[in-house]
């Protein structure tokens, strides 16, 4: 066993040092869920800094907030928010998405 | 409708597929039907369950509920299915030796069957209470495509049902003597996925740490989010833009159960020729 203890507690002191925990946010960016549609479609913020995401459901239904270009999934129940710390993009076009209403749930973050 | 179907089905997939493999890895058993009908029907009450208290969940936790309730039930299942191989791999030999010698079912005896039964509710649980806000939200939305979004769902469902059977179907014409040889590494496979995903769970909670944000990006050559790369993220964890963590907790799955099997995983009285490698 002793030949494993080591790679092991290499890797777990790796995980420690090379991690990149979540930067603290900066300025913070709305989006709103709102008949379905997502309000404003289209969100300018500035490549390169970190900032918080606040996505609201202001439907009385459930949605699940999804970027496959930035790694996020989340069921937010009607009339709540969430919250996420996105960090610093680089200059490009980030797809966001309601899972449950993917013929209308559609928006874009612009990084530039 | 197209719209509706497709998330019935993605939400599906995962609990068909894991049924279908189940399915076959408890061939020749007695009582598997009821323990695996008992997981599924346990994962649709804790489904209802989850999606009523979806709310207080998201906000438990300083808002990684969520997050960290999926994390949870993923490695449950896990951990239920690790148990399962390295058990598996002591007695499956007799089981298989049983049936092809007798035809018939054996009984399941100490076999923990609750390990798969409890896999099986697990999944169903997870992807089951989004499929209950789902469609809570087109009960409750007033849009007259309601019955339209209802009967995308029903087909979404029916595919996702139809390829759980078609995986069991398939792996039911593997010979008997190499079945749970075929099962024992699917659902190595499958454990190893579900610790990526929980892994995910948990570095977007900021509760571990990315290890590099995206280690290659193969969305171009197999979108994870098509029809193949959704079976195929069930199937053996395939991601198109993983992280660091996430690869990591891949291996270290495949590796610290691998290793369990080969541990602890011999017949008893059998003589440990194949040992000399594996120390």
């Amino acid at each position: 066993m002793r030949t494993f203890t080591i790679p092991v507690a290499i890797l777990f002191a790796a995980a420690l040092w090379a991690g990149t925990w979540p930067a603290a946010a900066g300025e913070s960016y709305l989006v709103v869920f709102t008949d379905n549609r997502l309000d404003p479609a289209e969100l300018h913020v500035p490549a390169g800094a970190p900032f918080e995401l606040v996505v609201r459901n202001a439907d009385a239904t459930p949605e699940e907030f999804e970027s496959h270009d930035l790694d996020l999934e989340k069921v937010i129940p009607g009339g709540t928010e969430a919250r996420f710390d996105i960090d610093a993009l680089e200059p490009g076009r980030y797809e966001i998405f309601g899972e449950f209403h993917p013929d209308t749930a559609q928006g874009v973050i612009v990084a530039d | 409708m197209l719209g509706a179907a497709i998330i019935l089905f993605r939400e599906v997939l995962e609990a068909s597929l894991v049924i279908g493999i189940v399915m076959a890895a408890t061939r020749g058993l007695d009582g598997r039907g009821r323990w695996v009908l008992g997981g599924i029907g346990g994962g649709v009450l804790g489904a209802m369950v989850v999606a009523l208290f979806a709310g207080a969940i998201a906000s438990a936790v300083a808002g990684a509920g969520q997050e960290l309730f999926n994390a949870a039930v993923l490695f449950a299942a896990v951990a239920m299915l690790g148990w399962h191989n390295v058990w598996m791999t002591r007695h499956g030999r007799e089981i298989a030796g049983q049936v092809a010698a007798t035809g018939h079912a054996v009984k399941a005896g100490e076999r923990p069957l609750y390990a798969l039964a409890a896999v099986v509710g697990l999944a169903t649980l997870r992807e089951g209470s989004e499929v209950v806000l789902f469609l809570y939200g087109i009960a409750l939305g007033s849009s007259s495509t309601a019955p339209e979004l209802a009967m995308g769902a029903a087909l979404g469902l029916a595919g996702g049902a139809a390829l759980g059977f078609a995986i069991y179907w398939g792996l039911i014409h593997v010979p008997m003597r190499h079945l749970f040889t075929v099962t024992g590494w699917m659902l190595l496979l499958l454990a190893a996925g579900m610790a990526a995903q929980g892994a995910g769970y948990l570095v977007r909670a900021g509760i571990l740490p990315t290890l590099g944000k995206r280690i290659w990006d193969s969305a171009w050559l197999l979108p994870e989010d098509g029809v193949i790369g959704q079976i195929l993220h069930v199937l053996i964890g395939y991601d198109d833009r993983p992280n660091g963590m996430q690869f990591l907790a891949w291996l270290a799955t495949v590796a610290i159960i691998g290793l369990l099997m080969r541990r602890f995983g011999r017949a008893e009285g059998v003589p440990r020729v194949a040992a000399v490698s594996g120390e």
